[in-house]
């Protein structure tokens, strides 16, 4: 392996001795987080940057592992926050059950979008979600019957279970957020380290190369993009419900380029990545509102200076650890050591 | 000879695209075991069969059979099931994978478990995935390539990424292996080491059909060559004939034709 004496590889050797010292720290910080800060103000902008999280990694298979770029997510993330908040304001449906049915309907919307689209890539691909986007938009604001059109959805109820009420100001919707955000990196994780991520980074290489070591790259993409709509659609249920009002204009073109900016910021392809992009890019315009409408200009700087000097993105890094071999293979391997080497013998696949 | 001893059996092969016939009429039969090269000048049409052989283009006339079955216009995730894989003139590996899970995407439709296996990380999902992991290391070790096993492929030197492609191809389950141009743009001593190893994979029982300019390494490991010239078949035989063949060295080096000649 190359750079084995670099910052990053004493970095990764670093966390990777002491992963269970650092994982017990990390979690103390985070329970404990909401009692330390004490603020409500503090404690919504986590649950935003939560809730972003959630978006980023939706996107993040996408766009980061199968190289699809969607410049209209906004508009999964309006049918689960529309779903799941029209289920409980109007029918009194319980939240959870409200978000699985947003979310199923976002992960069949994603399959019924994918299935012509993805015949196209790059730059049409990127036109056709953003037409998308924009139609799902102009549905919210125009079917008054269902979504109330431009006066959107007013109170909608914190989630409960069994008369408790997950809110900001008891800390239960923080918690709530640290949960699901804890599940979709589990998800995302177990899902980029098997067959179905690989074949998703060979499609985001090189579709023929992938085609031709069997891989159906027409039903990974469907797959991909109905994951991604699925978790956003869970990120927009969530964000109704912590800010408790929705209308056409909260899920416009911004929303999309900003999960996208969240995304690149990271670095694509990566789930460490997904956290640190929201937390810039959501808490950035919460502590820089002393520059009024300057911010937007410190925005723009930088993503500049990230395209020239880190366009990977900021944990955009490969690993320079080893390719890790479980228990089982490490033994069977130590067994055979003495009759392999690295003389021809008889072949593996056979 | 009867029929069934053909692995391969392309006959009469042609493609067009619009009003140039690129391939015309080859006719190929490849034996199990046997190395055979399709050699012929840039532009000949060689590539083009190999695109017919993987499904990737239609065939417009003619048929291919695999092991007694017509598999010309499937859909190359059958031809690939079906166990023909291969490699590409210009290389095409993942090349921000690691060397393994490069062997590991060749082993996918070999790798048996379902999406929600790996998501619940099922006993199942733990065993397939140990089983395939431990084949690709010895895949790795058994063509020399093991102790690259975890840089990326990109990484890699020319040679060793000509060898990766070929293991990725074997991690398929193929029984035969296109190669397309192996000993494009190697010094000698790759191309020497590419020939033992194409050696070594007819000792193994695969069957290689390879498309290669490289004249050193087609003279000595293929078992047979067949020549195409403008799309059309010109001679086929055994090396040395192949060698001698005034027609072949007339299409080479641009002989002078009578017909030409007033």
């Amino acid at each position: 392996m190359k750079g084995k004496n670099t910052l990053l590889h004493q970095y990764e050797l670093f966390v990777d001795h002491n992963k269970l010292i650092l994982a017990i720290i990390l979690a103390v910080i985070i329970l404990l987080f909401p009692f330390v800060i004490g603020s409500q103000y503090l404690l919504t902008v986590s649950v935003k940057i939560g809730s972003y999280v959630i978006l980023a990694m939706g996107l993040n298979i996408l766009t980061g592992y199968t190289g699809l770029v969607s410049l209209g997510h906004a508009g999964f993330v309006a049918i689960g926050a529309y779903t799941t908040s029209l289920l409980t304001v109007r029918y009194n449906v319980n939240f959870f059950i409200a978000l699985l049915a947003g979310i199923t309907l976002a992960g069949i919307v994603g399959i019924l979008l994918g299935m012509p689209t993805l015949r196209v890539s790059g730059t049409y691909l990127s036109i056709i979600t953003l037409g998308f986007g924009e139609i799902i938009k102009m549905i919210a604001m125009n079917w008054n019957a269902v979504t109330n059109g431009t006066l959107g959805i007013k109170n909608i109820p914190k989630p409960s279970i069994g008369g408790f009420s997950f809110t900001v100001s008891n800390y239960g919707l923080y918690y709530l957020m640290i949960f699901f955000v804890i599940v979709v990196s589990c998800f995302c994780l177990a899902l980029v380290r098997s067959k179905t991520g690989r074949a998703l980074m060979a499609i985001r290489t090189d579709e023929l190369a992938a085609t031709m070591m069997g891989i159906n790259v027409t039903r990974y993409k469907i797959l991909a993009f109905s994951l991604s709509a699925i978790f956003c659609a869970l990120g927009g249920g969530l964000y109704a419900t912590l800010i408790g009002y929705i209308d056409p204009n909260t899920f416009n073109f911004d929303v999309s380029t900003m999960i996208l900016s969240i995304v690149i910021l990271g670095g694509m392809g990566t789930l460490r990545g997904m956290f640190i992009g929201a937390i810039i890019l959501i808490a950035l315009p919460e502590v820089s509102r002393f520059l009024m409408e300057y911010r937007f200009v410190l925005y723009g700087v930088i993503l500049v200076v990230m395209m020239r000097f880190r366009p990977q993105g900021i944990l955009g890094w490969r690993s320079t650890m080893p390719f890790k071999l479980s228990k089982h293979v490490q033994n069977e391997l130590n067994d055979t050591d003495l009759i392999h080497q690295t003389h021809v013998g008889e072949l593996a696949y056979e | 000879m009867s029929d069934e001893e053909f692995i391969l059996e392309v006959s009469a092969l042609t493609k067009r695209f619009g009003g140039i016939v690129a391939v015309a009429g080859v006719n190929i039969k490849v034996k199990k075991g046997e190395v055979v090269s399709i050699i012929g000048p840039n532009g000949a049409g060689k590539t083009t069969v190999f695109n017919m052989l993987t499904g990737i283009y239609d065939v417009d006339e003619g048929t291919i059979r695999f092991k007694g079955k017509e598999i010309q216009n499937e859909n190359p995730l059958h031809i690939v099931d079906a166990g023909i894989s291969r490699t590409f003139q210009n290389i095409r590996l993942f090349g921000d994978l690691r060397v393994i899970e490069n062997v590991m995407v060749g082993a996918h439709t070999k790798t048996d478990y379902g999406f929600f296996d790996s998501v619940f990380r099922t006993p199942k999902f733990k065993k397939e995935e140990d089983d395939k992991v431990l084949q690709a290391v010895k895949l790795l070790r058994s063509i020399g390539l093991d102790h690259r096993r975890d840089d990326y492929a990109a990484n890699l030197p020319y040679g060793e990424q000509r060898k990766l492609e070929i293991a990725r191809a074997i991690a398929t389950g193929a029984e035969l292996l296109l190669l397309d141009e192996p000993a494009a743009g190697m010094n000698p001593q790759e191309s020497a080491d590419l020939m033992n190893f194409i050696r070594s994979l007819k000792e193994r029982g695969y069957t290689v059909l390879m498309i290669e300019h490289d004249m050193s390494v087609v003279m000595n490991v293929s078992d047979r060559i067949y020549v195409i010239d403008h799309g059309r078949p010109i001679a086929d035989g055994l090396p040395e004939d192949i060698a001698n063949n005034q027609v072949v060295i007339d299409a080479y080096l641009g002989g002078v034709r009578n017909d030409a000649q007033c």
